[in-house]
């Protein structure tokens, strides 16, 4: 059976180029680049390099960017750096309720430590109500933080405009930009934010590697403390490899960033169509605008997302739940509920995130499993019937 | 996650569907759960000769389902009420630990259909 792969915004293969690139720094270029002699400065020299081409194509300085492990990391910097760092200016930080759960399980943890979080409200596709957030800040508030770009359901978020509220009352402004880096067109300067998270494995580089940007003058205090590396902000021996199919990864990502947006964005848009007009009782959660090109997700009424997730997988294809089932808790997506979407639809809920290696084919396939998958587990649900019968549908 | 018997009896389930004029219904979970099951039983004589189900719910929840009602086909009533999930589990080879509530949804599910039954009876 042929696998097909409509996950991409779980993480996404490593491309050809990239990996040939990562190739010489695990055997032959394999120096730490904390070491002084030949080898240290080999792996320095290949560390810079990279550096230097993700900071120019995000117009940053490379002095402002930071390796990290990936864009958990980034974000837990971030957030716990800042919050400590600006503790006696203030104690208050608003995030939006659609975050990933690195940011929200650390703004939680943060909280414990006395600081004050809240959440600005989002709207039915998932924007941020920027009128709900300037009716939060106070001159206490030290850091307002929001995705570039939602993991779920794809919306992308008016980042410039948040940053210019949050630095109207002082505070800093964060985003986590881990599904958007390599997507979008980003500019840090345009988008005026003083910290961004970004990770490789999105975008066809390897794993375990990210970047936090971090405007120059801002304050973070490390996390990670050991050694000298990254400038004594964060310890710990280089992943020189990874690095650099990092930088390699990006690089490709953003000249390519037309071609792929325009192609991933086509097959999106007709599995959306298809799936519109072809499954009865779904509804597509997020923007129509305003949308990452991979994304499309669906909530299918009456039926469960993980038995939708299983019975696409018996047919090779691979795609993620927001529902609770999957992740083992009993709580649906907080993405769908945060955007309205009723606990029992939200149980429903499946993500499909299209790739550049993939083809109308495999989409044109895994919507015809769909919609007989759909129709197979409704046949099988009693709610199907027993609203069937109350709403006459 | 799940092993090859609990896959294959979410791929191929037995005994979906209704009974009509059903002995005892049994409907337990609810929507905002994630989890719904619905166990219709044909009783004769105190012997449940038919069982049928619906269900809303994850891979683990149908396939529960399905060996739940297979099981306790044949059983007299007093046996059903003694069918426990973890014999449902068992019976399936198992289940990761996050998924043993649907098995206890299924149990929930047949003493709800028996209790209906011995109900109607009285």
């Amino acid at each position: 059976m042929k696998k097909i792969y409509f996950d991409h915004a779980a993480t996404t293969p490593v491309d050809k180029r990239v990996f040939e690139k990562m190739v010489p720094y695990f055997t032959e270029i394999f120096g730490n680049a904390n070491s002084q002699h030949a080898f240290g400065r080999e792996a320095v020299s290949a560390v810079d390099e990279a550096r230097d081409t993700i900071a120019k194509l995000i117009n940053c300085k490379p002095s402002e960017l930071y390796f990290t492990s990936g864009g958990t990391e980034s974000d837990n910097w971030a957030l716990r750096g800042v919050a400590n760092a600006y503790k006696n200016k203030g104690n208050h930080i608003i995030i939006s309720p659609i975050e990933h759960a690195a940011m929200l399980v650390t703004a939680k943890a943060l909280e414990k430590q006395g600081f004050k979080v809240d959440y600005m409200k989002v709207d039915e596709y998932g924007f941020v109500d920027l009128e709900h957030l300037k009716s939060i800040m106070t001159d206490k508030t030290i850091l307002v933080g929001c995705m570039l770009a939602n993991n779920e359901v794809g919306t992308i978020e008016p980042i410039a405009e948040i940053a210019k509220i949050a630095h109207e009352y002082g505070a800093l402004c964060f985003t986590d930009a881990v599904q958007a880096a390599g997507v979008l067109k980003i500019d840090v300067k345009e988008l005026g934010v003083d910290l961004m998270s970004m990770s490789s494995h999105k975008i066809y580089g390897p794993k375990g590697v990210g970047a936090l940007y971090i405007r120059n003058g801002v304050k973070v205090d490390s996390i990670i403390t050991g050694g000298h590396q990254e400038r004594t902000k964060r310890g710990g021996t280089t992943n020189v490899a990874g690095v650099v199919g990092f930088g390699e990864a990006f690089k490709i990502a953003v000249s390519e960033i037309d071609k792929n947006f325009e192609y991933v964005s086509g097959l999106r848009d007709h599995f959306i169509e298809r799936v519109l007009k072809e499954v009865p009782y779904v509804k597509l959660n997020g923007p129509r605008e305003n949308r990452l090109p991979a994304n499309a997700d669906f909530s299918f009424k009456y039926i469960e997302g993980e038995s939708i997730l299983f019975s696409l997988d018996l047919a090779g294809i691979s795609v993620s739940s927001g529902s609770a089932c999957s992740s083992g808790s009993l709580e649906p997506s907080h993405v769908l509920l945060a955007l309205g979407v009723p606990e029992g639809l939200a149980h429903g809920s499946i993500r499909f995130s299209f790739g550049k290696h993939n083809t109308i084919e495999e989409v044109d396939y895994a919507v015809d499993v769909l919609r007989d998958s759909v129709k197979r587990l409704r046949e099988m649900s009693p709610l199907f019937k027993i609203q069937g019968d109350i709403k006459n549908v | 996650m799940y092993n090859e018997k609990v896959m294959d009896a979410f791929k191929n389930p037995k005994n979906v569907g209704e009974i009509e004029n059903a002995d005892g219904v049994g409907l337990v979970g609810n929507e905002s759960c994630g989890d719904i099951m619905q166990i219709f039983l044909k009783i004769e004589n105190d012997i449940i000769i038919d069982a049928k189900f619906k269900t809303f719910g994850c891979a683990a929840a149908i396939a529960t389902s399905s060996t739940a009602t297979e099981m306790v086909k044949g059983m007299t009533v007093k046996e059903a009420l003694e069918l426990t999930n973890k014999k449902v589990v068992e019976t399936l080879g198992g289940l990761p630990a996050q998924k043993i509530h649907c098995s206890v949804l299924a149990e929930e599910a047949i003493k709800k259909a028996i209790e209906d039954y011995q109900s109607k009876k009285a």
